[in-house]
């Protein structure tokens, strides 16, 4: 561990942002989730509620102030709502992340008085559950009744979608829903590539065509609507030639917990070879930003490999993703292959083009789709 | 857009004032995001309450601050506030 006092550390900023990621358990098999993919081998493991409130408090001390409950989903754990009720109570800007499933009017209250401050509900999107979703008037009402829950409770209706390209082509009718539940936001943001999204990329990459179609039709919404309802369209990072500033930096502000206790600077960053991520069971977390040889390991500019070294951009976006940089090139230090500066950068040109591919030939290419669920996940155990 | 100085404010849905020791300093919470205020944006933010027009803001002010103008800079900041929808009419 890099000992605290070191001038690193005198630059060190608090963190601001605290993902809890309170359970991987989830009723939905989502084939973009961005879950580890052996996240079954942390049900055994889950932080207590107790564990949880000293982990948040001891961030809050610190100067964190933005808290995301999430999972997996929240709801799925009973002492959600103790959770967010003794975290608003800290000082935390809350904010919960969920499916809608297991969204009672019982619950819903219970967070509404323990000061929960926001509720971004998600689409469960998946091929099989993405027509169900479109064709099924039972999981419709059940989303419509989620719905206005949420703004009987007078929160914001807050819609995630993520998009790919087995449902970005639905996006009027995605819009459409969206609009009869009088959404106030909706951010359709295209899956990035990591975990599971990763392993179905192929099957996930939209075409270019599908991607300006799906902007045309938000477009036509935003004019129709205004700020009636705002949209957020993101597109994939591999169709872009410069990487996104990732976390804004690691170790910046961002402070991610899953379910097990493992502190992590991103979502992503367990699978990262080579580091110790500390574990908020045997270390306060003060340590953990401060001093762990992980959260120290990409701060600052000198772990830098060329072309980012020298790059008059790299205090603008880091270098990228160090997740992407791995899963993609196999070290860390590279630049995010999604820089067209990067000497790796055609694995993302490569994927982009295959992704051109015609969709009616999909079915003769299209390799198995592998759904987010615990037996699958379990084979990745031992990986 | 121009402020009507007699009525009342009241911060906009989703946005809390709130003190952090951490920053030394006022900021204004919403949704995934923060502001962090100067000391006399803290000033005048923390007067509003729901009650206070403006008008009841710079006279509070002023009898705390004797011997400054500070009509322009305060009706200039709540506009300012008010175009980035963190404070609204009630």
């Amino acid at each position: 561990m890099t000992k605290a006092g070191s001038p690193l550390s005198d630059t060190i900023k608090p963190p601001l942002w605290v993902n809890a990621e309170i359970t991987y358990k989830c009723p939905l098999h989502c084939v973009f989730c961005y879950n580890p993919l052996n996240y079954a081998s942390t049900f055994e493991k889950e932080l207590t509620t107790e564990q949880w409130l000293k982990a948040l408090r001891e961030a809050r001390e610190l100067g964190a102030v933005q808290l995301g409950i999430s999972g997996g989903e929240p709801l799925m754990r009973d002492d959600c709502e103790e959770i967010v009720a003794e975290a608003s109570k800290m000082g935390y800007y809350v904010n919960l992340l969920t499916s809608g499933i297991g969204l009672t009017e019982e619950r819903i209250a219970a967070f509404k008085a323990g000061g929960l401050d926001q509720i971004q509900l998600s689409f469960q999107d998946s091929t099989k559950e993405m027509n169900d979703f479109l064709s099924s008037t039972r999981t419709f009402d059940l989303k419509r009744k989620v719905a206005r829950l949420i703004k009987q409770y007078d929160y914001p209706m807050v819609l995630n979608v993520v998009l790919h390209r087995l449902n970005i082509d639905h996006i009027e009718q995605i819009l459409q829903m969206a609009e009869e539940m009088e959404a106030d936001h909706v951010e359709l943001a295209n899956s990035q590539y990591y975990a599971w999204a990763l392993k179905n990329r192929e099957q996930l990459m939209p075409s270019r065509e599908q991607l300006e179609h799906a902007e045309a039709v938000c477009n036509q919404f935003r004019e129709r609507l205004g700020n009636k309802m705002k949209l957020y369209f993101v597109v994939p990072d591999y169709y872009q030639d410069r990487p996104k500033a990732c976390m804004n930096g690691w170790g910046t502000v961002f402070l991610n917990i899953a379910p097990d206790g493992l502190a992590l600077p991103c979502h992503e960053a367990r699978m990262l070879p080579g580091l110790e991520f500390p574990n908020l069971r045997d270390h306060d977390v003060r340590t953990i930003w401060y001093e762990s040889e992980a959260f120290n390991a990409y701060r600052g500019d000198s772990w830098m490999k060329e072309p980012c070294r020298s790059c008059d951009e790299k205090h603008k976006d880091f270098g990228g993703c160090r997740c992407q940089a791995y899963m993609l090139t196999g070290d860390a230090r590279n630049a995010d292959p999604v820089c067209s500066k990067s000497p790796h950068h055609s694995i993302v040109t490569d994927q982009v083009a295959l992704a051109q591919r015609a969709q009616s030939t999909d079915d003769d290419v299209r390799p198995v789709i592998i759904f987010r669920d615990d037996k699958n996940s379990r084979a990745f155990v031992d990986d | 857009m121009s402020l009507d100085t007699s009525q009342p404010l009241k911060f906009a849905r989703q946005y809390k004032l709130q003190w952090e020791k951490a920053q030394d300093a006022w900021v204004l919470l919403y949704p995934e995001g923060m502001v962090k205020l100067t000391g006399s944006a803290g000033e005048i933010l923390t007067r509003i309450d729901g009650e206070r027009s403006a008008q009841d803001i710079i006279d509070n002010l002023q009898a705390a601050f004797p011997g400054a103008d500070l009509q322009q800079d305060v009706i200039d900041f709540l506009e300012h506030a008010h175009d980035k929808g963190w404070i609204t009419p009630v």
